[in-house]
């Protein structure tokens, strides 16, 4: 017990020190985050008012970015696959790395549903037990189930790991192997369920498409490994840690299969909604080219598709693939292009027209757009802080036994 | 364990960065600290939220006396809101035998919209918005494209030629999807068909105002305003007290009339006579009749949701 709360006070210090570049990047995070912590203290006290959302268009970008970051978590299994069933060996040293993305998206994804919602001071009525809970019925109740076992999963399979690494022992595969099993599967619900939040409702055509599940999973495991690859070039370079470039390479290759495959799926549903042309097409119509003259997504939608098919294109073509320029180009690209697609493409297009044929466009408050941003800072806060915490761990330098 | 081995690595560790690390902590106390400060806007929102009402159970699971507790407290709050003190709360039950179903007459609706103004007034609905929880809305005659509808329409005088209007409100489905989609089961349907919503409950994920394929649910973006003179003050729980900000709301058949043996406001402020409503079950009713003998249609029926709301011609 002991050793394990000197474990702790130990990685935990290790976010107190570091660099000049790692306060300024900790500072800059910090002011986003209290932007959007005031934003959303006025929210608070004067409701959900002071958001663009209206009873037409009744979820926006909160729930927008909920989607697109469900994905991000879910990604995490495209490490956990290769690094264990098929023991890649590369991401296999990195794959925690991907873990602990998977528990700072899902800390991200609940403070988004909670910036969502109208009451909530009524949490609790959520909490199985003490509450109301409208499972199984309720898709959003399974998302509640997944989501959070999503997170002590990953929370359990890191906390473990990491100790076992600072005490220098191997892991015991009981209190291990069930649980990267069970991950992988765990992975694929909480998107698939987040789909079927949406897929499941027959009074939202747009929506009411089986292939959105595998849609949502195509583009997540397209936009993580992106982001991935970025992120594990970056920590690479500041924290001087060796991230082989077969891990990269092999992250590369998960992502523009599931680009091709995106892409794929995108074209099956625009060709279903436009070859059909029944009067379930005005969703479609208004997102990719505007409807009765109101066309706020229009120019969205083609900047996505724009930057999707690039991404892919360079990701196609081993000559750019394998230059480190474009590869990170096509990974900013792919990310941006699939959180504009997921997000501002699928949730709000939705809800118009409403279901009795009613216009009403939206575009977010400037209080909606600093509670995002606060969000976000808080997510790359706490990866930062838990990636900051880890790496002396991975090197050695805070372990059981010896400082240096 | 090898304790002082841990104390030896401890001090190491420490004396390397201890002056780093305590400037460290001190910027994430005041990076704390500024969270907080900036937070601050949020304390006005507990002031409005008394501790009765946050722990406050489900409705299903109240007792009968603290029922009576609940609604004296809400008396209290409309006194101090909104300045009325005749507020009577009150919770109408289901009673046995009686389904209610509501049937409107295309034919003979001329799109006034007074039903839309009595429901407002009616149920308490928040002015500032102009809710209600009654849409009309004008179509072109020879199509039923809702899509094709206008909801604005504001012209001197209705009917216009070439032109019918339909109004829309909950139809109160036996296979609703917004009871099923509902995370925390604050909307459910009563034993006469009605479909409610537990205001005390509700979390305001507005799950169901995505799922209802009506478009029958409104949600309070704000508290609602409503000034003094214009209160109803016969309030059903369930029904028309005036909601708390953050909530959905919806159309009950106003079950604190109805359950009373009265008709709804809508169809007692409609000039023309094109709303019938009553017990379905009673096979004496007009409403039983209407559905027998007129030709009656839903809107949307491919979707299964079984409206308790029927339409039809003469």
């Amino acid at each position: 017990m002991k050793q394990y709360l000197t474990f702790c006070k130990r990685s935990i210090s290790q976010i107190f020190v570091g660099s000049n570049l790692y306060f300024v990047w900790l500072t800059l995070l910090t002011i986003v985050m209290v932007i959007g912590a005031h934003a959303y203290a006025i929210q608070l006290r004067d409701g959900l008012a002071v958001t663009n959302m209206t009873d037409e268009v009744s979820w926006g970008v909160y729930i927008a970015n909920f989607t697109f970051i469900v994905g991000m978590a879910a990604a995490a299994v495209m490490m956990v696959i290769p690094a264990y069933l098929y023991n890649n060996k590369a991401l296999k040293e990195v794959v925690l790395l991907g873990e602990l993305l998977a528990i700072a998206s899902i800390i991200m994804c609940l403070l988004f549903v909670t910036a969502d919602l109208g009451r909530p001071d009524r949490f609790w009525h959520m909490i199985p037990g003490i509450g109301r809970f409208n499972w199984p019925m309720s898709m959003l109740s399974w998302d509640v189930i997944v989501l959070n076992g999503y997170l002590l999963i990953n929370a359990h399979i890191c906390g473990y790991s990491f100790y076992c690494m600072y005490r220098g022992v191997k892991p015991n595969p009981w209190f291990y192997t069930p649980f990267i099993f069970l991950s992988i599967f765990w992975a694929v619900s909480i998107h698939t369920v987040t789909a079927f939040l949406y897929s499941g409702l027959g009074g939202r055509p747009f929506w009411n498409s089986a292939v959105i599940a595998p849609r949502f999973l195509a583009s997540a495991f397209a936009a993580g490994p992106g982001f991935l690859i970025l992120t594990l070039q970056i920590i690479r370079k500041v924290a001087d840690f060796p991230v082989k470039q077969e891990a990269l390479d092999s992250l590369r290759k998960i992502m523009t299969v599931a680009m091709v495959i995106n892409l794929f799926l995108l074209g099956c549903e625009v060709f279903k909604e436009f070859y059909t042309d029944s009067a379930h097409v005005a969703s479609a119509e208004y997102l990719f080219f505007g409807l009765h003259g109101a066309n706020a997504l229009v120019p969205w939608i083609w900047t996505a598709i724009a930057l999707n098919v690039s991404a892919t294109v360079i990701l196609l073509v081993p000559y750019l693939a394998e230059k480190s320029n474009f590869l990170n180009l096509a990974c900013v690209m792919a990310f941006i292009g699939i959180w504009i697609e997921k997000g501002m493409g699928l949730i709000i297009p939705g809800f118009i027209p409403t279901p009795i044929g009613q216009l009403y466009e939206y575009s977010p408050s400037m209080g909606e757009i600093q509670v995002c941003l606060g969000i976000w800072a808080a997510g790359f806060m706490i990866y930062t802080l838990m990636v900051k915490m880890v790496i002396p761990i991975y090197k050695g330098t805070v372990q059981l036994e010896t400082t240096k | 364990m090898c304790e002082d081995k841990e104390n030896k690595v401890d001090k190491a560790f420490e004396s390397v960065t201890r002056r780093d690390f305590i400037k460290g902590v001190s910027g994430a106390l005041a990076s704390t600290a500024a969270l907080g400060a900036a937070m601050t806007p949020a304390l006005d929102m507990g002031k409005d939220l008394s501790w009765d009402e946050f722990y406050q159970q489900h409705y299903q699971e109240l007792t009968v006396e603290q029922k009576e507790k609940i609604f004296k407290r809400i008396e209290q709050k409309v006194k101090t809101d909104y300045g009325v003190d005749n507020a009577n709360v009150q919770d109408p039950l289901p009673q046995l035998g009686v389904e209610f179903a509501y049937a409107l007459n295309l034919s003979k609706c001329i799109g006034c919209r007074g039903c839309e103004k009595a429901c407002s007034k009616e149920n308490n609905s928040d002015r500032a918005s102009g809710m209600s929880n009654i849409r009309v809305l004008e179509l072109d005659k020879g199509s039923i494209n809702l899509e094709k509808s206008s909801q604005s329409y504001n012209p001197e005088t209705v009917p216009q030629e070439g032109k019918y209007y339909m109004p829309i409100q909950c139809h109160q489905c036996q296979n609703a999807p917004c009871v099923k989609v509902c995370p925390v089961q604050a909307t459910w349907q009563e034993k006469d068909g009605i479909v409610v919503v537990d205001y005390n409950w509700c979390i305001g994920c507005r799950y169901c105002e995505a799922a209802c394929p009506y478009y029958a649910r409104r949600f309070n973006f704000t508290t609602p305003e409503i000034p003094a003179e214009e209160i109803n003050p016969d309030m059903g729980y369930l029904s028309n007290r005036p909601r708390p900000k953050g909530v959905v709301e919806k159309c009950t058949f106003c079950l604190h009339r109805t359950r009373n043996g009265k008709y709804p406001a809508c169809l007692e402020a409609c000039p023309t006579g094109s709303r019938k409503f009553g017990n379905i079950l009673d096979p004496e009713s007009e409403i039983n009749y209407i559905i027998k003998n007129k030709r009656v249609f839903v809107l949307k029926e491919e979707l299964n949701t079984q409206p308790r709301f029927y339409y039809f011609f003469d």
